[in-house]
């Protein structure tokens, strides 16, 4: 029993994940028509926002008179340097700032992706809405790659640990709560953290969708494009509205990942292939079904993990989700709750 | 005993009776058409007929064998070809290449490996369907790409594209849908050569009676899903039924 | 001549001229000159070349004739290899029984694949095949272990239970591929000058092959079947009431596309006896698309072409650095040499990712139809100023992804 709701809350946040990403493409997909191969770099995007946060916060000068340890020419770390909003705002203030550095780059995220999402929409994307699926998959492919190579050139291969407020550090005894042993159920404090941050988002975006107008005739727009481009409203711009928006859900869930995965510039591809695999369970065009499919794959994925399982059937951890998504398009081509006729010649 | 046999087909979509009860024939070496308002089920009979639909009960027998179950390619196979409302062809392929495709499923069946043959070496498949192009006089645009056609040559080319498989019953869907009254008098010129030269048997969905009474031999009213009567053109005009169900309403 | 017409006919014996000559071709400049860095004549690259080059061709017969994107191919590219490896390891070093096994290996993987993919089509097939592919990476590099090699990849060792041969030399090393006694890694050098021109043995056997393979394209482009193969691109509905099944045709297309992936990985074995799971990496499948697409997809040369400017681009872009463009733009005023370096270094060396990717969107964007198209319109514009009517014959254009 234990174990069982164990590997549910590990399966939470990369659940999380995939629900938030894919709930951005099945948006842009649902709206705009476009099958977006550049929406895991967004994701990616989102978590440097935070390494750039991380830096900028930490960034210090050297303060006059404390010269660094030298020896025989060479500098050993030079004299610790003082951030400079600590300088500002006192070493505690300051520090408690920069301990906080992901969930302030929620903040920066917002503008700084919705700024990136109107650009490639106005920028390129939007001269691919009459051109073959192939063609929109190709140029954002290309996108893809252009945008992890420009990180890469920046900020390296490796992966950088940015880590979460120190109040986060440290798991949670779910064990206890829910009257087991404890130490049986620990779960990291971030992730819980995570995994609510994507239900309030989620709910966000399903709020926005049904109680605004706007939402209204977005989701109007998904239903049936042709007609409401009839009712002589105007869904182009729209268009760069909800482009904006799935690319500010894209990047929030990047940068509240960070603590969870240290960013990397290939992270975006791994979890798009992923990502589309959940659209696709989940039913091309279904927001509904994309969260569902997002949650369910992120938990079937924490199973199939358990050794008792890999013991089983080797391998199966690795390849589940394929596994799951194939059998799933063989089966039910339309998903869980994919709707009629989206994406069917 | 017609070449086609419809018997007592019911087609059903959720709450709604689209066929119920068709009754049909059709003699071999007629053409025969089947008319309706619009709703009356004729497409759908149709799409049953070609094997993108399958009636929920009934029979449909061609020459003796029962085509329910049959996909598209066997039944096509079995000499049945349709032209579609919206004329069908492979619009980026070249006039000729759309020519060469139903002559080599003619002779070769519905799938062959023939990777290593040329087709420039198949002088006889190529000839066949150059008369056919000459036919609907289209040879001098054999090299077009077939989008790029008009509205009218595209419809010709369709058409040769069945002919050219030489099939036993050839279904039309609307053939003059949306064409002008000058192409459309073309339209059953064609037709009418075309049934004169070969013995073939039509069936022919329409809406405009000037074509359905130059053309037909015999004429099925549609209406509601269920065939109101079946006659030679002259006695479905002056069928009063068929005035109030039909002809009341859209032809004056 | 060969069953071709004297178009296509013209355009082999220009490959063919091409394949022969290229240690020349590609080593036009003197060693000793600065721009000798952008030789590519030396057996490494140009057997990447022709390998990229016949994976690409048959990645056009299913992608470029029939209009099925599949992102997975790399996977049979992979398979091949391994297959290939295995042949070393356990029957011979020759390479003849190497390849005819990697293809078929690959074509039974890709009939496997392909039948259950091609139940779906557009996005959803493009998906099917990229989840197969990313499957069998995860698979290679775990499970698989002890088929493949996990990590380390699969090599060739000194204990090989090989049934003809020998597991070691007399010199104790581990054998090399060879086609009947011709060892894929001996070359000889020509000093001509300044210039010197290697003929490798490995690229010659590899050049030998692709000739054949780029001869059966021809003869399937020219064929019925491809034309069905284009029909089926071009309107199944169609199809299926002209009565053809396009189900087998495309499935054909796509086990014939596995089988030249196939050739390909073990090809690059049999120049280089080892096998790594990354190869079947889904970036990798990207790599072969990108090949495709900037060629130009559907026509005869345009793989060929595209395959060949990436990996000469890749080799020669990578090897760049910020020195060597500071030696390039040394003639300039000092700020402009700097912003130039600056500009362009993100792009070049490390960032070789970076160009492909933006010159891929570009022709993404304005070229659908790659340097085949970009060609076709320069031939046009003479011709119109010569005041000709040009009528392409054979291929009509054609865009890829319609």
């Amino acid at each position: 029993m234990e174990a069982i709701i164990l590997q549910i809350l590990n399966g939470l946040d990369k659940g999380s994940a995939y629900a938030l990403i894919a709930l951005g493409l099945t948006l842009i997909f649902g709206t705009l028509g476009v099958v977006n191969f550049a929406h895991g770099a967004l994701f990616m995007l989102g978590a440097f926002v935070a390494v750039t946060m991380q830096r900028v916060l930490t960034l210090g000068f050297v303060p006059e008179g404390a010269t660094g340890t030298s020896a025989g020419g060479f500098s050993f770390g030079t004299a610790r340097e003082t951030p400079y909003v600590e300088h500002w705002f006192g070493p505690e203030v300051g520090g408690t700032i920069i301990d906080w550095a992901v969930p302030i780059s929620i903040l920066v995220a917002i503008p700084v992706m919705a700024l990136i999402g109107v650009a490639m929409e106005r920028g390129l994307i939007r001269f691919f809405y009459k051109r073959p699926h192939a063609d929109q998959i190709l140029v954002t492919f290309g996108l893809a790659i252009v945008l992890q190579e420009i990180i890469k050139h920046y900020y390296g291969a490796n992966p950088i640990p940015t880590p979460a407020p120190d109040v986060f550090v440290g798991s949670f005894d779910f064990g206890q709560v829910l009257g087991f042993d404890p130490y049986t159920i620990m779960y990291p404090y971030w992730r819980l953290v995570y995994f609510g941050f994507a239900a309030v988002v989620i709910g966000g975006v399903f709020a926005f969708l049904q109680f605004t107008t706007f939402g209204m005739v977005v989701r109007a727009g998904m239903a049936d494009r042709e007609t409401v481009g009839l009712l002589g409203i105007d869904i182009d711009k729209r268009f760069v509205v909800m482009f904006a928006l799935a690319a500010i859900v894209a990047g929030m869930a990047g940068v509240m990942y960070t603590p969870i995965l240290s960013p990397n510039y290939h992270m975006g591809m791994d979890f798009l292939v992923l990502s589309f695999v959940v659209v696709v369970v989940g039913g091309m065009g279904s927001l509904p079904g994309a969260v569902a499919a997002g949650f369910l794959l992120g938990i079937l994925q924490s199973f199939a993990s358990m050794t008792e399982v890999i013991e089983l059937i080797p391998g199966i951890n690795q390849v589940v989700i394929y596994l799951v998504a194939i059998i799933v398009l063989l089966t039910r081509p339309r998903g869980l709750m994919g709707r009629k006729g989206v994406m069917e010649e | 005993m017609g070449i086609l046999e419809i018997k007592g087909v019911n087609k059903r979509f959720g709450g709604l009776q689209a066929l119920g009860d068709v009754n049909l024939s059709v003699a071999e070496g007629s053409c025969h058409a089947i008319i309706g308002p619009n709703g009356a089920g004729k497409s759908t009979l149709l799409n049953c007929l070609v094997g993108k639909l399958i009636p929920d009960t009934g029979s449909v027998t061609f020459e003796g064998k029962s085509l329910l179950g049959r996909k598209p390619h066997e039944i096509n196979q079995m000499g049945i070809s349709r032209v579609f409302q919206t004329p069908e062809i492979f619009g980026d392929l070249t006039v000729m290449e759309n020519m060469l495709i139903p002559c080599f499923a003619r002779r070769d069946g519905s799938f062959r490996m023939h990777a290593y043959e040329t087709i420039t070496d198949e002088r006889a498949i190529i000839e066949e369907a150059e008369e056919m192009l000459d036919e609907v006089h289209m040879l001098d645009k054999r090299d077009m790409h077939a989008a790029s056609l008009s509205r009218g040559d595209k419809r010709r080319l369709e058409m040769a594209m069945c002919l050219v498989q030489q099939p036993k019953l050839l279904l039309l869907d609307e053939p003059t849908a949306g064409m002008a009254r000058a192409d459309t008098n073309n339209t059953i010129e064609l037709l009418k050569q075309i049934r004169q030269k070969r013995n073939l048997t039509m069936a022919i969905i329409e809406h405009d009676m000037h074509v359905v009474f130059s053309l037909a031999d015999r004429v099925t009213v549609l209406a509601q899903g269920t065939p109101l009567v079946e006659d030679t053109p002259e006695k479905i005009k002056g069928n009063p039924k068929v005035r109030e169900a039909y002809l009341g309403e859209a032809h004056v | 001549m060969l069953g071709l017409k004297k178009s296509d006919l013209r355009l082999y014996l220009i490959v063919l001229a091409l394949l022969i000559f290229a240690p020349f071709l590609l080593n036009p400049f003197p060693d000793t000159s600065g721009l000798a860095q952008f030789n590519a004549g030396y057996p490494d690259l140009m057997q990447k070349l022709i390998i990229f080059g016949l994976f690409a061709v048959g990645f056009n017969i299913l992608f470029g004739l029939t209009g099925y994107l599949s992102f997975g191919h790399a996977a049979f590219l992979g398979v091949g290899s391994y297959a290939g490896v295995w042949m070393f390891k356990l029957l011979t070093m020759n390479v003849v029984p190497a390849l005819i096994v990697s293809t078929l290996t690959a074509g039974v993987f890709a009939l496997l694949i392909g039948f259950i993919s091609l139940r779906r089509s557009g996005i959803y097939f493009s998906i099917l095949t990229l989840a197969f592919a990313q499957m069998s990476y995860s698979l290679a590099y775990s499970v698989l272990t002890p088929i493949t090699g996990g990590e380390t990849g699969l090599q060739l060792s000194l204990d090989d239970p090989r049934i003809i041969g020998i597991s070691r030399t007399e010199s104790g090393n581990i054998p090399v591929p060879h086609f009947f006694g011709l060892e894929m890694n001996s070359a000889t050098t020509i000093d001509f000058g300044a210039w010197s021109f290697t003929f490798s043995a490995g690229y010659y056997f590899a050049a030998v092959i692709f000739a054949v393979a780029f001869f059966l394209t021809i003869r399937l482009f020219r064929s019925p079947f491809g034309l069905m193969l284009r029909a089926v691109k071009s309107n199944q509905s169609r199809m299926s009431y002209t009565g053809l099944n396009s189900r087998p045709y495309a499935l054909a297309a796509f086990v014939i596309s596995g089988m030249y992936a196939g050739l390909a990985g073990g090809l690059m074995v049999a120049m280089d006896p080892l096998a790594g799971a990354e190869r079947m990496l889904w970036t990798a499948s990207g790599e072969v698309v990108l090949m495709t697409i900037l060629g130009g997809a559907g026509t005869l040369i345009g793989p060929v072409l595209g395959a060949g400017v990436i990996a000469y681009l890749e080799s020669i872009i990578s090897t760049i650095n910020e020195n060597v463009l500071h030696q390039w733009f040394g003639g300039l005023p000092d700020w402009a040499e700097n912003t130039l370096v600056t500009v362009v270094e993100p792009f070049v060396g490390e960032g070789w990712h970076l160009t492909l990717g933006a010159v891929f969107m570009l022709v993404v964007i304005f070229l659908p139809g790659g340097i085949v198209q970009a060609g076709r319109l320069i031939a046009r514009f003479f011709r119109r100023n010569r005041g000709e009517v040009g009528a392409l014959s054979g291929e009509p254009e054609r865009r890829p992804g319609e």
